[in-house]
């Protein structure tokens, strides 16, 4: 069975809206996602009956129940792999995980890197509001170093994960960022990662705005995101800021942000591919987040094809049947040294 | 090839019921090898045979160390055996360390057959013997046969072009060889599977054929070796045979559950002893639509068969204790969703890791109870390394039908012991039937159940118009919705209870070996069926008032099972954990259950359970003459 795209331009925002209440708190980054997705699904094309959401447990993880697709609210940080064995029997699927950074980076790490390494053709997105919402606000592996939070009163000591540079790390074929603010960059983000075939990593920062708001002020706020933050696009220099008067080059295998005057960018500013074949522009990408002065990227890291697990796992199925036929019950009950009691009667 | 005595007149031939052979050597001299072949090749000549491989959990423990030592003892038998044995009547010892740790286990005036040039200085003192126990008296209750094997094997390959270490390694088809002629078999069945196995490399070939045949020349001509048996074929019930080992009939009753359903398998599971050999078997089954996924862990091992199950499929995994431990929260997933789904878990000994490689049935409670709420399924639990076929195909028949997860309870000596297994006729298996909803006018509702099975329909993703979310919060009945009403939530438990317990609708009634009423019943489950049937029948020949019954469904239990434990005065329950049966049987039926226990990571012995009831039966017997008199 392969995803089979079947061009249904009838269906709407509204045919993918469940008739259950939506029950987070009003102001929740969650409602933009939610909206933003249930507006890209009829874009791509793909009968409403072949989607799957499955989620773990935390805030984000709610998800599935406001979606009229097929949906799986499961345990916590377990998603990908119950994900992984539904695309496994079900390749003409499209399946789409949702979890947040204390599902799929603390309880359920394990599962996040296995199915990414494998390539299953799972659309993974992570709704990173860098806090526990749903346990009332304790720090995630994402909060800052020396978060004050109800479990850590006098600042926590974990240093916190870094989602994109994990996923890369785990060979995600697919790798992305945008935030809950931006509606136009999460709808590009979430369409191409719905088109993309394999695993599809997409880092959503959302705010929460009981026990986190304002995490994400560097992407959101409009007076200096524009020179905190960088959109890329493929093939184009990463140029940056209010004004489009900085760029980013490598100097001595560093990267560093030169300023210049609109429109006369200098020749040496780094080029964005997103498709190229090793992963270290990418990794510099996700990395840049972490060095002072440098604007936080948001857009598609890295976008490579390689076959999916799902693909290799069918394949070998139709190769076996192939080479030895179908299989033969008779066959196989009787396979081995047997021998035969005679009736002595 | 039958007997070659003809060629030396000054050999007799005797003829035996039943021999219980074991092979024992360091875990690189080939042991369980040379009794799977010794097994093949009886069971090929329509012997009943019953085995019981012993390894160690190293792969390689230090050479010729006591906790190196690997064994395998098989019961064949010209008539109906049950169990490996109770005790060697031959034992062969590769080395001082091999003797050590199993001389103990053999009775007296039995053969023991040593290969007299592992016996120096080195490897005896590795055993921790002070003195050569072929000089001292440590065997002069044994008919010991002193052979040096290793020399003469390689004086048989002198002329073959291989490293001397590589002719060591084929030392144990020259005892092979030996004990072929000792009772008479053929040799071909193992020639083709060595031509089989080392096809790769001719030279190996060519070595251990060689050394086989030297063996059974060497017994045939030497002098050493006086008598050779036979040892007729059994009076099994006619039809096609084969050997199986329990972990290989498992793996097939679910290749045919898979066809009988015209449902694919998904096998998602995460490496573990004794478990792994069901993994390797399903892996080579794509041709049957199986897909195999070899998992991270425990949790995603069950969270795939789980995935897999809501699209559809026939989801399976696979572990032993530990990893059922892993698997609970997951479990409980697949509870409350109501998905079909089969859990194997082959017991070994615990807690914790345990003992990896050693038998035990201490996982029932956990089955039947580790996990948080009240969460009911299905257990399941064969009796035999044959049963495990028929059982699977039990577990995917009552997963699919009721929509529960259902464990199947196996062990390590029922996964790694064989038998001979009539092979059914796949034509008279009755067809397994999965149904998938499609969209009516009607409005679909997810948890909607089916009258007499209490099931909720499987509608699986890719049918237009039947979308709809399930999950671990509590469900609302007939909608699915989340509900935290406490009202809805005690119809939701009491609904997942009745489920369960409406299965007995679909399991067989309990037959009584022996009389339907009388002074003790003994009630075993699982692997112990061998023992206590053989146990039981012995003592009813002897005219003792006992019977038994075996549960191999173990949630729900079998109607009939409340009324036949009334039927008897005192009720017994042997099993290898400390008494976690008898615990149910208790509270279930309130009902005085006597254990009889063992945990040594070894089967019961016929005579440990004759004991057992002997005891039981003379302290009822004091009962009634105390009640007499008064
Ligand atoms: S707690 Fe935070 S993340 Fe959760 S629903 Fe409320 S605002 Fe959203």
């Amino acid at each position: 069975m392969s995803l089979e795209v079947v061009k249904n331009e009838k269906l709407t925002r509204k045919d993918f809206t469940s008739d259950q209440d939506v029950r987070w708190c009003p102001g929740c980054g969650d409602y933009a996602i939610l909206a933003t997705l249930q507006n890209v699904l009829p874009q791509l094309g793909i009968p409403r009956e072949k989607y799957a959401f499955i989620s773990g447990i935390g805030c984000s993880s709610r998800f599935p129940y406001y979606m009229e697709t097929y949906g799986f609210h499961t345990i916590h940080g377990r998603a990908p792999a119950i994900a992984t064995g539904l695309k496994a029997h079900r390749p003409d699927l499209s399946v789409w995980v949702i979890t947040g950074d204390g599902d799929a980076l603390s309880i359920g790490g394990n599962h996040l890197i296995h199915a990414l390494r494998r390539n299953v053709d799972l659309k993974i997105i992570l709704f990173n509001n860098r806090i526990y919402g749903l346990t009332k606000g304790q720090y995630s592996p994402t909060s800052e170093y020396g978060k004050k939070t109800k479990s850590t009163p006098y600042g926590s000591v974990d240093y916190p994960l870094n989602p994109t540079a994990l996923a890369l790390a785990a060979e995600a074929t697919f790798v992305a960022r945008t935030h809950d603010t931006d509606i136009k960059h999460m709808t590009e983000v979430l369409k191409a990662a719905g088109e993309h075939k394999g695993s599809a990593f997409v880092e959503i920062y959302q705010n929460c705005v009981i026990f986190n708001d304002n995490a994400f002020t560097q992407v959101s706020d409009k007076q200096t995101r524009d020179d905190l933050s960088i959109k890329l696009a493929d093939g184009k220099p990463l140029i940056f800021g209010k004004e489009l008067n900085k760029g980013i080059k490598l100097n001595q295998g560093s990267m560093e942000v030169v300023s210049f005057e609109a429109d006369s960018p200098p020749d040496d500013l780094m080029v964005h591919h997103a498709t190229k074949d090793d992963s270290v522009y990418a990794h510099l990408l996700a990395r840049m987040e972490e060095i002072p002065g440098l604007p936080v990227p948001l857009g598609v890291f890295r976008a490579i094809q390689k076959s999916t697990y799902d693909e290799m796992v069918q394949a070998q199925v139709q190769d076996a049947i192939e080479k030895t036929g179908p299989g033969d019950m008779e066959k196989l009950l009787n396979s081995g040294d047997t021998w035969i009691v005679e009736n002595k009667a | 090839m039958t007997t070659h005595s003809e060629a030396n007149p000054q050999k007799k031939t005797e003829e035996l019921e039943s021999v219980v052979i074991r092979f024992a050597g360091d875990s690189g001299d080939g042991m369980q090898l040379t009794g799977g072949q010794f097994t093949n090749t009886s069971a090929v000549l329509g012997n009943d045979i019953s085995t019981l491989p012993d390894f160690p959990a190293e792969i390689r423990a230090p050479a010729g160390s006591l906790p190196g030592v690997s064994a395998f003892q098989l019961n064949f038998s010209s008539s109906e055996i049950r169990t490996p044995g109770d005790q060697p009547d031959v034992l062969i010892a590769m080395n001082p360390a091999a003797l050590k740790t199993n001389i103990k286990d053999v009775h007296h005036g039995a053969i023991v057959i040593i290969n007299e040039d592992a016996f120096i200085p080195r490897n005896l003192e590795r055993a921790n013997y002070e003195s050569n126990p072929l000089e001292d008296d440590t065997l002069k209750n044994y008919r010991v046969y002193r052979i040096p094997i290793s020399t003469l094997n390689q004086n048989a390959l002198v002329d073959i072009d291989i490293s001397g270490k590589a002719k060591d390694r084929c030392k144990n088809f020259f005892a092979l060889g030996m004990m072929y002629w000792m009772y008479e078999r053929p040799l071909d069945v193992t020639i083709e599977w060595i031509k089989k196995k080392f096809a790769k490399n001719e030279l190996v070939v060519e070595a251990n054929i060689k050394a086989l045949k030297a063996g059974f020349h060497y017994a045939e001509t030497a002098e050493v070796i006086s008598t050779h048996y036979k040892i007729q074929p059994a009076q099994l019930k006619p039809g096609k045979y084969r050997n199986i080992m329990g972990n290989e009939a498992t793996a097939l009753g679910l290749v045919t559950a898979s066809t009988l359903a015209k449902t694919p398998l998904v096998y998602a599971s995460y490496p573990i002893t004794p478990a792994s050999d069901i993994l390797h078997e399903l892996s080579k089954r794509k041709n049957f639509g199986v897909k195999t996924l070899q998992c991270e862990d425990e949790i995603a091992a069950i969270g795939a068969a789980i995935g897999a199950a809501f699209g559809g499929s026939i989801g399976l995994t696979g572990t032993s204790g530990p990893g059922l431990a892993l698997k609970s929260e997951a479990l409980n997933l697949a509870i409350i969703v109501e998905l079909p789904l089969i859990v194997l878990n082959i017991q070994r000994g615990g807690p914790s890791t345990g003992l990896p490689t050693k038998t035990e049935q201490s996982d029932l409670l956990q089955a039947m109870f580790g996990r948080n709420g009240d969460s009911p399924l299905a257990i399941l639990a064969p009796c035999t390394p044959g049963d495990c076929f028929h059982m699977a195909l039990e577990a995917v028949k009552i997963a699919v039908k009721y929509m529960t997860p259902v464990i199947f309870l196996s062990d390590g000596y029922l996964a790694n012991g064989s038998e001979p297994w009539m092979i059914p006729d796949y034509q008279s298996l009755d067809p397994i039937e999965v149904k998938h909803p499609q969209l009516t006018s009607e409005k679909f509702l997810p948890y909607l159940r089916n009258e007499s099975t209490l099931a909720r329909p499987w509608a699986i993703p890719g049918t237009p118009g039947l979308e709809h979310r399930i999950g671990g919060l509590e469900k609302e009945d007939v909608t699915g919705n989340v509900s935290y009403d406490p009202q809805n939530h005690e119809k939701m438990t009491h609904l997942r209870a009745a489920k369960i317990q409406a299965i007995t609708q679909d399991i067989p009634d309990l037959e009584v070996l022996g009389k339907p009423e009388g002074d003790v019943l003994v009630v075993g489950w699982g692997s112990t069926y061998g023992a206590i049937y053989s146990a039981v029948e012995k003592l009813q020949k002897q005219g003792a008032s006992v019977s038994s019954i075996h549960l191999r469904y173990l949630n729900p239990f079998p109607k009939n099972l409340e009324s036949i434990l009334g039927s008897f005065r005192r009720v017994l329950v042997p099993e290898m954990n400390m008494g976690q049966l008898a615990m149910i049987l208790r509270a279930k039926y309130l009902i005085d259950c006597q254990t009889l226990n063992k945990v040594q990571g070894q089967p019961f012995k016929i005579s440990e359970i004759t004991a057992g009831i002997e005891k039981l039966l003379s302290s009822t017997h004091e009962v009634k003459n105390v009640a007499r008199s008064r």
